[in-house]
């Protein structure tokens, strides 16, 4: 099998490098940065408002630009386009680089590209977690005693923002662009350097965030509300241009796996036979196509706001907060499914394979997904039951809001009739599965009390949502992140990761994740609204225990980065090829996979979960004759 | 169906249903008596005012409710993956069941009939029985009580970082506390005159977005005297969290004693108030340096 | 270097990239304001401030903020003001800014003072708000008072902190009354954010300059 293009000639390790990757790529962000300034500076020259407020939000914006710029041309994403206008042809050269330094290189290749993405969206989601555990240190005190007011509204926008943005991708990122080619047959994705292109606008988008503190922080938390926005600090321009760069990469990730999913599957692979993580890809893919855009949109009129003196969001001017309302959650509602619904996928994906089984109503789980994608865009208005607008749309709003949850029942009807019989076996993947639909099970529960109005009235801002959300994407989501890196980084990376370790991780996070937001509810009914660094001192016992809690959970995390470590760099066992015995056509291909995947595009000949099932054929017919695959 | 590769006999299989719905007979039997007699007098906002006691049985109903859901799929998930685990080293097949096309039609129903009951129950609080359930219905509200001219208007300003409140049937007085009559209707217009707050009075169940230019009406009907908490619902700056007060519902004659005692104290200052209106329109200026 | 070796520093890379996050992120949350104590003790105690148009200096020196005079006479930049618990705190304030007036004029009255309020040594009992150039404002404790602002045309007008009495400014008195012990914000209910939107940007939410805490000990 071919690996990689020819060998280069040896050369001292520092000339790796000079040439287009992140280093150079961080040296041109940062002149361009320093350059957009110097512009923006210019710009600003005379202009009152702008002078005034000791922040100068033009420059700030244009240093941002020029550094985007800086740091996709020191990647080299504008070699491709100007050697098409210089009439070269068309290649994807990037995917050949070798060795480990294509890792920090634009590269075609949609298995670096999954790497790159489970280290790079990983990393950001380490420094949103260490905000969450700086922010429980401040609750221990029901004063300000920690960090001030002020830093501590930053810390928490930081925190959710960070999160959002991170967790936006933190399936479809690694895993979508790895296994997606790989399980529907296909060499590569639909548009390869788009999708280089995704993850390389997650680092400038994380690093632009983090930036916010030094130009005053984030007052907003991560919804960013006009005209809480508009009147804050610079702080909020690194929100802005960080959630837009976040709204493109998504936007672009939804295209480009729709269209590799709608064009590019295996003969043989009819959508009946399609793996149901691939169908939560999909309606996920939908979601980001339709649903990014529009969170662009809305905060470039924040943006404009702020910068350009518009007034799109202030109200004795014209403008009108709820536009901003409206915008954001129509974007912001089905983003709660961009992170739920592949959390679906994974855990469906799962279950078949460590209960033996076949997945129990496939169509259903389908019809659920695509349900959850049709009412998604539909439901947005629940986040505004008290505002005062419409208010005679919310019984609609409220049926719609519910009948979500039919969608969603499906999802736990295929895991219940899957286990069924099953001959279930508790390996880390299978427990994070597992307690995905207990923690999911709270969480969507939780949300039929804010569905409905009476009961939001009571609940609405207050830290019962923040339990609820926290259950449906730390819970849902992250759990069944790890199940998909316990599950499939042995194919990822060729190695085992260590399953005593993964178990203690396991447990400690499964207990202290419900010890530190089940209490959260009860905050939420006894009156301690969102977003506070300060609560009534009556609730100090039961924050005290919280961020106890949480602190154990956090260090859960370093276990699971002490194992990854240990297990990567000094244990390095070889994993087999398939070695949970899975039908999936991913576990088909060598380990490492070749860098083509597939020598020959393969033949779909049957559904990836025919367990027990007298006589089914193999998943797919890989060589050149018809040989049965190894490991089925 | 033949269920191949098991040793469990078909005669068992019924067993395991007969025991899960046991197990979730007998702990749903435990739950819904102990949650809507014992926690549910415990459950938010209280009764303090006639929309607090319905959002007190929406949450009471709804927690009793959703219990013996809870337990059924914990008991399937917990009874399931302790019967069917499997320890052997030897990976084995279990039986090839790709659906049950009636029970899945079953299971459809069933949670679309609990939805949709739930909705209308919902919609039939919000709009008929409980006149928007103290939640701000915006300028022009549906669910309206009937005797609505009776009512004391109180509207509430938002600012960063208090709450004032105007009381147009006392010659438009401001304060920076508020009290209410016992067994009266009030009706609160809440506005905010810089970004969005939310007026969140935890005991009465009323929380109504504080939007600028943006007249949100909410209606309660308060019962017994007490204390109730004034909070901030949504996120509003720096102080967010310190925009707390107490505000009390008192007999009707206490009520008056006090608003005239604040129009006394007011009276300086009462010229300087612009003219009582629905909303109130502060110019987004820049004041250069 | 082997592989094994590579990953390592790799991940001391990262390791080393994360300590720099924290340390970025941790120092940002330490900044606060100096705190000063009041002069005097329980139960009476004495506070000076003033209010300047723009700081002068570093790192916001077009930026509207208070001072606070410590027990030895200096001028502090700093908002974390130190006052005993029941007691009567008398605050004296030099206000050197130009009026901006009230966004809400119910704060142009004064409320949770004890005694007479006075503007340049005549007592008043309410503020026309359009005057107004700041509030001092405790919302928890009750206590609200209008500072008066100076003329637009008044000469010599301060413009670097810490101005002095020579220069063009208002000198409020009055005295509140502290209760239990406990930690209070006070903040300025004027827009007085010159150049940000709504006027309540910048030093409308920092510490240090229009808003800070009293501790009450």
């Amino acid at each position: 099998m071919t690996t990689y293009a020819a060998e280069r000639p040896l050369l001292p390790a520092w000339r790796g490098l000079i040439g287009f990757n992140m280093f150079t790529a961080l040296a041109l962000g940062a002149g361009g940065w320093f350059l957009g300034a110097w512009i923006g500076g210019q710009i600003a020259v005379g202009n009152d408002y702008l002078i005034a407020t000791d922040q100068n939000d033009v420059g700030i914006l244009m240093g941002y630009l020029f550094g985007l710029i800086g740091w996709l041309g020191g990647l080299g994403f504008f070699n491709y386009p100007v050697s098409r206008l210089l009439g070269r042809p068309a290649t994807v050269r990037e995917k050949e680089s070798g060795g480990a330094a294509r890792y920090f290189t634009l590269c075609t290749d949609h298995k670096v590209v999954g790497i790159q993405y489970f280290f790079g969206v990983g990393i950001f989601f380490f420094i949103g977690g260490l905000n969450a555990m700086l922010m429980r240190t401040e609750l221990l005190r029901p004063v300000e005693r920690a960090w001030p007011a002020g830093q501590y509204l930053s810390l928490m926008s930081l925190h959710g923002t960070m999160m959002i943005m991170m967790t936006s991708a933190f399936i479809l990122g690694p895993f979508g662009n790895y296994f997606v080619p790989l399980m529907i047959g296909a060499r590569r994705m639909a548009f390869p350097r788009i999708e280089a292109l995704t993850f390389w606008l997650v680092p400038p988008a994380g690093l632009i965030l983090l930036s916010a503190i030094a130009f005053g922080g984030i007052p907003t938390g991560w919804t960013g509300y006009a005209p809480l926005g508009t009147e804050g600090r610079s702080g909020m321009d690194a929100y802005i241009f960080a959630f837009m760069l976040i709204g493109l990469s998504l936007t672009l990730t939804g295209i480009n796996l729709l269209t590799t999913i709608l064009t590019m599957r295996a003969p043989g692979l009819t959508w009946t036979r399609l793996p149901i993580f691939v169908w939560g890809v999909l309606s996920t893919s939908i979601l980001m196509a339709l649903a990014a855009p529009v969170l662009i949109a809305a905060l470039l009129m924040e943006l404009m706001d702020r910068a350009a003196n518009t007034s799109f969001y202030l109200t004795s001017s014209g403008g009108s907060p709820y536009l901003y309302e409206n915008l954001f959650w129509f974007f912001g509602h089905p983003e709660v499914y961009i992170l739920a619904l592949p959390g679906f996928g994974i855990v469906l994906e799962i279950l078949p394979v460590f209960a033996r089984k076949p997945l129990w109503g496939y169509k259903l789980a389908v019809a659920g997904m695509l349900g959850v994608t049709f009412l998604s865009f539909m439901v947005w208005q629940h986040h505004l039951f008290v505002s005062g607008m419409n208010s005679g749309l919310r019984p609609f709003y409220m049926l719609t809001t519910e009948l979500i949850s039919i969608p969603t029942g499906f999802i736990f009807l295929n895991a219940m009739g899957t286990l069924w019989h099953g001959r279930i076996r508790f390996t880390v993947p299978m427990l994070f599965a597992l307690a995905f639909f207990f923690n999911f099970l709270i969480g969507g529960l939780s949300g039929i009390f804010l569905s409905d109005v009476p009961s939001d009235v009571t609940t609405h801002g207050s830290y019962f949502v923040m339990a609820h959300f926290h259950y449906t994407i730390m819970g849902g989501l992250v759990f069944a992140f790890f199940a998909a890196v316990y599950y499939w980084l042995p194919k990822m990376t060729g190695v085992v990761l260590n399953e005593r370790l993964g178990k203690i991780h396991f447990w400690l996070m499964f207990v202290f994740f419900n010890l530190t937001f089940f209490p959260l509810f009860a905050a939420g009914f006894l009156d301690m609204p969102r977003r506070v660094s300060t609560y009534a001192p009556s609730l100090q016992t039961l924050n005290d225990f919280v961020s106890a809690s949480a602190f154990v959970l956090g260090s859960s995390m370093l276990i699971f980065i002490a194992n990854l470590i240990y297990s990567l760099v000094f244990a390095r066992i070889p994993a087999a090829e398939n070695p949970w015995a899975s039908r999936g056509l991913e576990w088909q291909v060598p380990t490492p996979v070749p860098l083509e995947n597939f020598e020959r595009i393969p033949i779909v000949n049957s559904g990836p979960y025919e367990y027990g099932v007298e006589g089914a054929p193999p998943t797919a017919t890989l060589g050149p004759v018809a040989v049965p695959a190894a490991g089925s | 169906m033949t269920i191949p590769h098991t040793e469990v006999g078909p005669a068992r299989v019924p067993r395991h249903w007969l025991r899960m719905v046991v197990i979730w007979a007998v702990l749903s039997a435990v739950a819904i008596p102990l949650i809507v007699l014992v926690l549910g007098p415990h459950l938010p906002p209280g009764r303090m005012t006639s929309e607090a006691g319905s959002q007190r049985d929406a949450n009471t109903l709804m927690t009793a409710l959703l219990a013996p859901i809870v337990v059924s799929v914990l008991v399937f998930f917990l009874y399931s993956i302790v019967a069917f685990r499997e320890r052997g080293a030897a990976i084995v097949d279990g039986p090839p069941l790709r659906g049950h096309v009636p029970m899945q039609t079953a299971w459809v129903l069933f949670t679309s009939v609990i939805v949709v009951a739930l909705a209308a129950w919902g919609s039939y609080t919000l709009i008929v029985s409980s006149h928007g359930a103290g939640g701000g219905q915006g300028p022009d509200p549906v669910a309206v009580p009937s005797h609505r001219s009776q009512d004391l208007v109180v509207q509430v300003i938002g600012q960063q970082w208090n709450w004032t409140y105007r009381f147009p049937a006392y010659q438009d007085v401001e304060t920076d506390h508020l009290e209410l009559p016992n067994h009266s209707p009030i009706e609160f217009h809440v506005t905010s005159l810089d970004v969005t707050h939310s007026f969140w009075a935890y005991q009465l169940g009323v929380k109504a977005d504080a939007v600028p230019g943006v007249d949100n009406v909410a209606f309660v009907h308060t019962r017994d005297d007490g204390n109730f908490n004034i909070r901030c619902a949504e996120l509003c700056g720096l102080w967010h969290g310190h925009m707390f007060q107490t505000g009390n519902v008192v007999t009707p004659v206490a009520f008056k004693s006090w608003i005239s005692s604040e129009q006394k104290a007011e009276a300086p200052n009462l010229r300087y108030l612009p003219p009582f209106g629905r909303t109130y329109f502060p110019a987004p200026f820049r004041r250069a340096g | 270097m082997n592989r094994a070796g590579r990953v390592l520093a790799v991940s001391a890379g990262i390791a080393f990239a994360a300590a720099l996050t924290a340390y970025y992120i941790v120092s940002y949350l330490m900044m606060t304001p100096p705190s000063v104590a009041a002069s005097g003790s329980a139960p009476r105690a004495r506070l000076t401030l003033q209010t300047v148009a723009s700081l002068g200096f570093k790192p916001h020196p077009d930026w509207v903020s208070y001072l606070a005079k410590n027990p030895q006479g200096k001028w502090v930049h700093g908002t974390i003001l130190k006052v005993p618990a029941h007691s009567l705190v008398t605050v004296t304030i030099y206000q050197y800014d130009t009026a901006t007036g009230l966004r809400n004029p119910f704060w142009g009255g004064f409320h949770g003072t004890v005694g007479p309020v006075t503007v340049n040594g005549k007592a008043i009992k309410t503020l026309d708000p359009s005057l107004a150039s700041h509030t001092f404002a405790i919302p928890d404790l009750g206590v609200s008072v209008p500072l008066k602002g100076v003329a637009d045309k008044a000469p010599n007008q301060c413009s670097v902190a810490p101005c002095t009495l020579a220069e063009a400014h208002n000198t409020i008195v009055f005295t509140f009354r502290t209760g239990k012990r406990g930690t209070f914000r006070w903040q300025c209910f004027v827009p007085c954010a010159a150049g940000f939107i709504l006027g309540f940007g910048g030093p409308m939410q920092s510490l240090g300059y229009m808003d800070g805490l009293l501790e009450v000990v």
